[in-house]
């Protein structure tokens, strides 16, 4: 049989190809665009070849900045993964308690990113805040806008208030699509609480965690609002973290130029990073099935 | 290995049951023999899975005590009755290796690996899964992971009974056979109790020394293959076992005859004093035979199935359908108008139950 060719067909692509051109294609381009270029303002460029990036891949700001984001992502993923599988499974299978602990759960995901910045500023105030009141009356010396640990300890704790949920909910999905007759089996088999963990609800989530891992990684590589509300990248740059510091140069110093290669590294550094746990990750299971 | 007892029991999922429609399995008083493979058969919803529950422990009974060798382990937890139990969906530890899986019962046990390795071995090769023992259990196929699941039960020393909850459904079915062929066999070597839960009367029929029909939460009967297709101790006995169903149909009866629809029917005993209630006369379409003249009830041919060893023919006798079984290479004559019974073979229900008569 032949086929028929009906070129035509190709029109109906067109919406979706500017659409996509307009927000994704053009801005990434005038970002590239911005990087290899300087400029003294009046609209007025000159073709500055890789001279930009070689200068914040050598710059120890940028790698400082780096290092931090490293650390932050290093210890929310931490503590959010864990103790998202802990939370998910404890959370009541069926019934009205069900119901009101999803909703709960759900509730520091709808609360938008920056209002969860603004709680946590205010919540953490020495002189009106709640916890940093309540600190400051059991004699613990907490003021994170002076001092660099309770700065970080400050927006780490953000962090796992405001994301974890996400990791126990997709966990909780995993757990819930877990037949019956595997418990049921397990402890004909006498298998202790453990194990049950370990063999049977470990494996049955490892696809959601996979999920739950990148999301958090992404999410926390490109993170923000909040630090930015709380913190605002200090006390002196202590937690200048890669996005901070990026708009800092961008736009507080309008390095134009440095600014857009920073940016180019940046999104090079999560998508190698998610490529490599996600290949990583969809390998062991290849493994595994084998 | 043991006789299971299962003494006045009875459960219902309400806490306050207020009638028989309130349980969800209604009281029974069986014994069930040590090494012998029982079949529970009905329909979905009739409480073999609840019977089935109670026996495992997974379920506690709201009435009555199910006893293993005369032991009381109704209120006992599943991992301490020696139970073992196959699933309808295959449960196989994923991340584990065919071996890891069959050892797992005996480690959670804290036996040493020495004994582990030699048991296994054992049962690999029962079950035919040596080849595989290395390989991670995932992957393998439907029926493979069955067997794994039931050397899981098998690997410990003590198991009293084994449970087996529809496991064929989810396996193809031309390996269903030779499972079921292979289970047979293993029942045969081992000699163990094996509990075999299905709604396909032939997978009952072919695998159980004795079949336990259940119907809306009662054990209508229990019995031989045979008993289950001679004798239906009830009417939906008569319906759910044989292909087609057995012909119901009411009637009077007085002595040794029953009348239907005003055409007489002899049967081979006398009943007394069966007027006043509700009468049907049971007979398996392979005693219904078909006949012209006289003699008989009338009937219209509608159809002839012809499905291979026999054709099945569907008559209409008075607005009611009756089948009735022809042996392949036998004539189905044209002028066929009338049916006749075996006598020997006519059963008479009262009340959907069967009435045993005396010599006549």
């Amino acid at each position: 049989m032949e086929k028929t060719l009906n070129n035509k067909a190709w029109w109906m692509v067109l919406p979706v190809l500017l659409l996509v051109a307009f927000s994704a294609v053009i801005p990434l381009m005038t970002v590239v665009n911005y990087s290899v270029q300087d400029t003294f303002g009046n609209n007025e460029f000159y073709w500055a070849g890789l001279e930009w990036y070689a200068e914040i891949i050598n710059s120890s700001r940028f790698h400082d900045a780096l290092m931090r984001q490293f650390f932050f992502t290093f210890v929310i993923l931490v503590i959010e993964i864990p103790l998202g599988i802990f939370i998910a499974l404890h959370m009541p299978k069926k019934g009205l308690w069900a119901s009101l602990t999803l909703v709960l759960m759900a509730l520091p995901l709808l609360i938008p990113w920056n209002v969860v910045g603004t709680i946590w500023q205010i919540f953490g105030r020495v002189d009106i805040g709640l916890l940093g009141a309540a600190m400051d009356a059991i004699g613990i010396d907490y003021n994170y806008t002076q001092n660099i640990f309770d700065a970080w300890a400050t927006i780490i704790i953000m962090d796992v208030w405001h994301w974890t949920s996400l990791v126990a909910l997709l966990c909780y999905a995993g757990l819930q699509s877990i037949p019956d007759a595997y418990f049921q089996a397990a402890k004909i088999d006498g298998a202790s609480r453990w194990a049950i963990f370990r063999y049977i609800e470990l494996p049955k989530m490892h696809r959601v965690l996979l999920i739950a891992f990148l999301l958090r990684f992404m999410d926390s590589f490109m993170i923000y609002t909040e630090p930015f509300v709380v913190t605002g990248g200090g006390p002196g740059n202590s937690t200048t973290l890669l996005s901070l510091d990026l708009v800092k140069m961008a736009i507080g110093q309008f390095d134009l130029g440095p600014a857009a290669a920073f940016s180019i590294v940046y999104f090079l550094i999560i998508l190698l990073l998610s490529w490599v746990f996600y290949t990583a990750m969809t390998n062991y299971d290849k493994g595994e099935s084998q | 290995m043991a006789e299971i007892h299962l003494k006045d029991l009875a459960h219902s999922y309400l806490p306050h049951p207020s009638g028989p429609a309130d349980y969800a399995l209604k009281k029974i008083d069986h014994v069930w023999e040590d090494g012998k493979a029982y079949a529970l058969l009905g329909p979905s919803g009739c409480g073999k899975s609840t019977l089935l529950n109670i026996i495992s422990g997974l379920l506690t009974p709201s009435e009555g005590q199910v006893l293993f060798d005369g032991e009381d382990v109704s209120r006992l937890p599943t991992e301490q009755r020696h139970i073992a139990q196959v699933f309808q969906f295959p449960v196989v530890y994923d991340t584990m290796t065919v071996y890891d899986n069959l050892a797992f019962p005996l480690r959670n046990r804290g036996r040493d690996e020495e004994t582990i390795a030699s048991r296994v071995k054992d049962i690999a090769e029962m079950l035919e899964l040596t080849p595989d023992l290395n390989k991670k259990a995932r992957g393998l196929t439907a029926d493979a992971k069955q067997k794994i699941s039931l050397g899981r039960g098998l690997v410990r020393h003590r198991v009293a009974a084994i449970l087996f909850d529809e496991p064929l459904t989810v396996i193809d079915p031309h390996l269903k056979w030779m499972l079921r062929m292979q289970l047979k066999a293993l029942h045969k070597k081992l000699n163990r109790t094996m509990i075999y839960v299905t709604h396909d009367q032939t997978e009952a029929l072919t695998f159980a020394d004795k079949v336990v029909v259940m119907y809306e939460g009662d054990v209508v009967q229990m019995g031989t293959p045979q008993e289950l297709f001679e004798r239906p101790t009830h009417t939906f006995v008569g319906y759910f076992i044989g292909s087609p169903g057995m012909n119901v149909l009411p009637a009077h009866v007085d002595g040794s005859e029953a009348y239907v629809e005003g055409c007489t029917v002899n049967l081979d005993r006398g009943y007394r004093g069966l007027s006043g209630s509700n009468l049907e006369i049971g007979v398996r379409p392979e005693f219904t035979h078909l006949t012209s003249g006289r003699e008989g009830l009338p009937v219209t041919i509608k159809r002839v199935e012809d499905i291979g060893r026999f054709k099945i023919v569907r008559a209409d006798f008075f607005g009611r359908e009756v089948n009735i079984t022809v042996p392949d290479g036998q004539p189905i004559s044209p002028d066929a108008n009338r049916i006749m019974f075996d006598p020997n073979h006519v059963n008479i229900y009262s009340d959907g139950w069967i009435v045993n008569g005396e010599a006549a």
